[in-house]
C-alpha cells in the first residue's frame, strides 16, 4: 500500500516537472516564431528600402520650341519626312537655354544625356499627332535619363555608383534648384509595359501577363483538380489502378517545375504547335504543376466532411451524385479553396517553367489576350535583376513589392470566399 | 467476454443437446455458461402481416461475421425495439433493412430481405427508392448545416415530391408538426439548424426522415446523445408516430425498449437470441442470456 502522503508528494513532484516541460515546449514556440518574424521583417525591410525609389520617377520639364528648321521638319504629316527629322535638337536646344556658356559638340552630346534615350520618339510622337504643334512652344515632361536618375536619387548611396560628367552634375543640380528637373509618382511604372530604358520600363504588361496566366490556371486547374478529387474519394473502386494513381499523384506534387516546363515546351509547343511566350501555354503549364497539389487538398477536404452528414442524405434517399453536390461539395468547398489558392500561390511565383516556354522574351507591348506575347511578374523580376542599367535594381524591387501585393490581395480574397462559405455543423 | 467455437462444458451440451462445431459458447464473469444456437429464435419472431420478411440473414465484415442467420418479421405498423450489449450486431441489422452499409465496401450481405414482399438487394433495386420509403433517424443529431425549413424540405425537395412551394411549405409545416417541433420553429425556420439544442435537432431529424412520407422509420439509439427531457420528448413522438408508421428502433435503455415498444428483439453477439412482446420480454423472458442483460448482469 502506498502512503497517500508521499503519493501527494510524488504527484507534486511530477507535477512541477510537467509545468518545467511546458513553459521550456512554450519557449521553443515563441522563439521559433520570433526567428520567422524577424527573418520576415528583415526581408520586408530590404526589399522596401531599397525599391519604394522604384515608385519615384525623375523628370525633366523643358519649354521646348519645336522649330522645324533645327528639326530638318517643314511638314509634320509627312511619314518621310518624320523618318528623317532629328527630334533631339530642340530638346538640346531647351537645355542649351538654360547654361548659354556650353555650345560645344561634347557639352551637346552631353545635354542628350540628360533626358531619357527614348525623349526624341516622345517629340516625334506628339508632332505626329498634333502636326499644328510644328513651329510652336509647348511645354514637355521628359522621364530623365537614367543616369541623372540615379544621381538625384541616390547621389552619396554607396549601392550606386554616379555615372554623370562632373558638369552633368552641376548643370543637374542647378536644374534641380530651378524645378526642371523634379521626382514625382512613378506612373510610367504602373501604365507601361518593359522597356531597354528603366525610366520607361514599368510593370503593367507582366501583371496583365500574370493574371491572363493565372486565369487559365485557374479555370483548368480547380474543375478539374476538384473533379478528380471527387472521382477519387467518392467514387472510384479502391483498387490497384486507384492506388497506383494516387502514389503517382503524390509523386507528381513534388517534381520539380522546371519539368513542367520542358513538359510544355515538348507537348504544347512541339506537338500541337501553340506559339511560344503567350499566357495560354504558360497558364497550361502552371495548371498541370498546380494539379496535384489541388487534387491533394481537395481529397483531404473531402475526407474531412463528417460521415454524419453524408449518412443524413444517404438516409433520406440522396444519390451518390447529390450526397456530392449537396452536402458534400458545400462542405469541403472553403478546405478545397485554400489548397487551391496556396497551389495558385505557388504558380504565380513561379519562374522556371515559363523560362522554358519563352516566357521571359523582351515584350514591350501590354498583352491583350490570351495569345498574345507576354511574360509574368517573377520572370519579369527575374529580367530586371539581371539587366545591366542601374535603375533597373530599384525596379527588381519595386517588382517584388508589386507581386507580393498581388499574392496578398489573392490570399485576401481567398480568405474572404473562405470565410463566407464555411459553415458550421 | 469472449467468443470461441471450441470446447463446450457439459452443461452446456445438456441444455442444447446440439453438437460442438455448430455452437457458439459466451462466458462472461459469471459462472453460468449459456450457449447461444445459431439461427434458433426462441419467442415470436414471425408474423401473419410481415412489413419486413427476413430470414437467414448474415452479414460480414471482411471475414467478420457480424450477423449471425437470423430470420424475423417486422409487422406492420408496430414498434419493434432492437436490444443487445454494445457489438452484438443490432445496429448493424438495423442498417440491412435500408441498405445503409452499401457504403461500406467490405461488408457483405446473405440472406433474404424483403420489404413488402420485394427483395431489398435485389440487384435492380433502387437505393433512392427504397430509402424514400424506408427512413432512418441516426445516433447523434446530423442536421445539415442549412436552416431548419431547407433540413426538412430537403427530403421532398430531391424526390420532386412538391411542385409549388406552397405544398413545400405544408409538407414542412406538416413533418415539424409531427415532430412536435412546430411551437419552437415556425418563427426561425431561416435559422441554421445546427444552432439548435441537441434534442430539438434530433426531432428535426426526425421531422426530416418523416417529410419524405416513409413507410417505415429505423431510429439508430435516436436518444443516446440526449437529456432525459428531451428523450421523453422523442418518446412520446414515437408513440404518435406509431399510428402511422412501422418503427424500427435500437436502443442501449430497456427503460426505453419496455415504454415505446410493441416487441422486443434482444440481440447477442451478432445473433437473435429472443423475439417477444415487450412486456413478456421484460417481465418472463424465456432464454437465460435476455434474462441475464434484462436484470443487468452484463451489457
Amino acid at each position: 500500500m502506498t502512503n497517500p502522503g508521499s503519493q501527494a508528494e510524488l504527484v507534486r513532484r511530477s507535477l512541477k516537472r510537467r509545468y518545467r516541460k511546458e513553459r521550456r515546449f512554450r519557449f521553443y514556440g515563441i522563439t521559433a516564431i520570433a526567428i520567422a518574424l524577424f527573418s520576415l521583417v528583415i526581408l520586408f525591410t530590404d526589399i522596401i528600402s531599397k525599391g519604394y525609389t522604384g515608385f519615384i520617377k525623375t523628370t525633366v520639364t523643358l519649354e521646348v520650341h519645336l522649330d522645324g528648321d533645327l528639326m530638318y521638319l517643314n511638314d509634320a504629316t509627312d511619314p518621310e519626312q518624320i523618318a528623317m527629322a532629328d527630334f533631339q535638337a530642340p530638346i538640346i536646344k531647351a537645355l542649351q537655354g538654360y547654361f548659354p556658356q556650353a555650345t560645344s559638340r561634347a557639352d551637346k552630346r552631353e545635354f542628350s544625356r540628360m533626358t531619357g534615350s527614348y525623349a526624341s520618339n516622345q517629340v516625334r510622337d506628339l508632332l505626329k499627332e498634333n502636326p499644328d504643334w510644328l513651329g510652336s512652344t509647348r511645354t514637355i515632361e521628359f522621364p530623365a535619363h537614367d543616369t541623372v536618375s540615379v544621381y538625384v536619387k541616390h547621389a552619396g548611396d554607396p549601392g550606386y555608383s554616379i555615372r554623370l560628367t562632373e558638369q552633368q552634375q552641376r548643370w543637374t543640380d542647378e536644374l534641380l534648384r530651378k524645378g526642371v528637373i523634379d521626382t514625382g509618382f512613378n506612373d510610367v511604372f504602373f501604365t507601361s509595359g518593359d522597356s531597354r530604358e528603366p525610366s520607361n520600363a514599368g510593370i503593367l504588361g507582366a501583371l496583365i501577363g500574370s493574371l491572363l496566366t493565372m486565369g487559365i490556371t485557374l479555370v483548368i486547374a480547380f474543375p478539374v483538380g476538384v473533379a478528380a478529387a471527387i472521382y477519387l474519394e467518392e467514387f472510384a473502386p479502391s483498387n490497384r489502378l486507384t492506388d497506383f494513381i494516387e502514389v503517382n499523384i503524390n509523386n507528381l506534387a513534388a517534381v520539380p517545375s522546371i519539368i513542367f516546363g520542358l513538359l510544355g515546351l515538348a507537348v504544347f509547343i512541339g506537338v500541337f504547335g501553340m506559339p511560344r511566350s503567350v499566357p495560354v501555354v504558360g497558364g497550361l503549364v502552371l495548371a498541370l504543376m498546380t494539379l496535384p497539389t489541388i487534387i491533394i487538398s481537395s481529397r483531404a477536404a473531402i475526407k474531412s466532411v463528417p460521415p454524419s452528414i453524408r449518412e443524413a442524405a444517404e438516409g433520406i434517399g440522396a444519390s451518390k451524385m447529390q450526397v456530392v453536390l449537396h452536402h458534400v461539395l458545400p462542405l469541403a468547398m472553403p478546405g478545397m479553396l485554400t489548397g487551391s489558392i496556396i497551389g495558385m500561390a505557388q504558380a504565380l511565383g513561379e519562374t522556371a517553367p515559363l523560362l522554358l516556354i519563352g516566357m521571359v522574351a523582351f515584350i514591350v507591348e501590354i498583352p491583350d489576350g490570351f495569345f498574345s506575347s507576354a511574360t509574368v511578374l517573377p520572370v519579369q523580376i527575374f529580367i530586371w535583376a539581371g539587366s545591366a542599367e542601374q535603375g533597373f535594381v530599384e525596379l527588381a524591387s519595386a517588382g517584388i513589392m508589386v507581386l507580393l501585393a498581388f499574392l496578398i490581395t489573392m490570399n485576401a480574397f481567398a480568405i474572404w470566399l473562405r470565410k463566407r462559405l464555411e459553415r458550421r455543423w | 467476454m469472449s467468443t470461441t467455437i471450441s470446447t463446450m462444458s457439459p452443461t452446456a451440451i445438456k441444455e442444447t443437446g446440439m453438437p460442438e462445431a455448430k455452437t457458439t459458447k459466451v462466458t462472461n464473469e459469471r459462472p453460468a455458461e449459456t450457449v447461444i444456437e445459431e439461427g434458433r429464435t426462441v419467442g415470436i419472431p414471425f408474423s401473419d402481416d410481415p412489413k419486413f420478411k427476413l430470414r437467414d440473414v448474415e452479414v460480414f465484415y471482411g471475414e467478420t461475421r457480424a450477423i449471425r442467420n437470423i430470420s424475423l418479421d417486422i409487422a406492420r405498423n408496430e414498434v419493434i425495439a432492437f436490444i443487445g450489449p454494445s457489438g452484438c450486431g443490432k445496429s448493424t441489422f438495423l442498417r440491412c433493412l435500408n441498405r445503409m452499409n452499401d457504403s461500406i465496401d467490405t461488408c457483405r450481405i446473405k440472406g433474404s430481405l424483403q420489404l413488402d414482399g420485394q427483395d431489398i438487394y435485389d440487384p435492380k433495386r433502387d437505393v433512392v427508392e427504397l430509402r424514400a420509403r424506408v427512413g432512418m433517424v441516426f445516433q447523434k443529431p446530423n442536421p445539415f448545416p442549412k436552416s431548419i425549413y431547407d433540413n426538412v424540405a430537403y427530403g421532398p425537395r430531391i424526390h420532386g415530391l412538391a411542385n409549388r412551394k406552397s405544398d413545400l411549405d405544408d409538407i414542412v409545416e406538416n413533418s415539424l408538426r409531427k415532430a412536435g417541433l412546430w411551437n419552437e420553429a415556425k418563427d426561425r425556420l431561416d435559422a441554421m439548424a445546427t444552432g439548435m439544442s441537441g434534442g430539438q435537432q434530433q426531432r428535426l431529424c426526425i421531422a426530416r426522415a418523416i417529410a419524405v412520407s416513409p413507410e417505415v422509420v429505423l431510429m439508430d439509439e435516436p436518444c443516446s446523445a440526449l437529456d432525459p427531457i428531451a428523450t421523453a420528448r422523442i418518446e412520446e413522438l414515437i408513440a404518435e408516430l406509431s399510428e402511422s408508421y412501422t418503427i424500427v428502433i435500437v436502443t442501449h435503455s430497456m427503460q426505453q425498449a419496455a415504454r415505446v415498444s410493441n416487441r422486443t428483439a434482444y440481440f447477442h453477439l451478432g445473433n437473435l437470441v429472443e423475439v417477444n412482446d415487450t412486456s413478456k420480454v421484460f417481465t418472463m423472458p424465456e432464454h437465460e442470456l435476455t434474462e441475464s442483460y434484462i436484470t443487468g448482469r452484463f451489457g
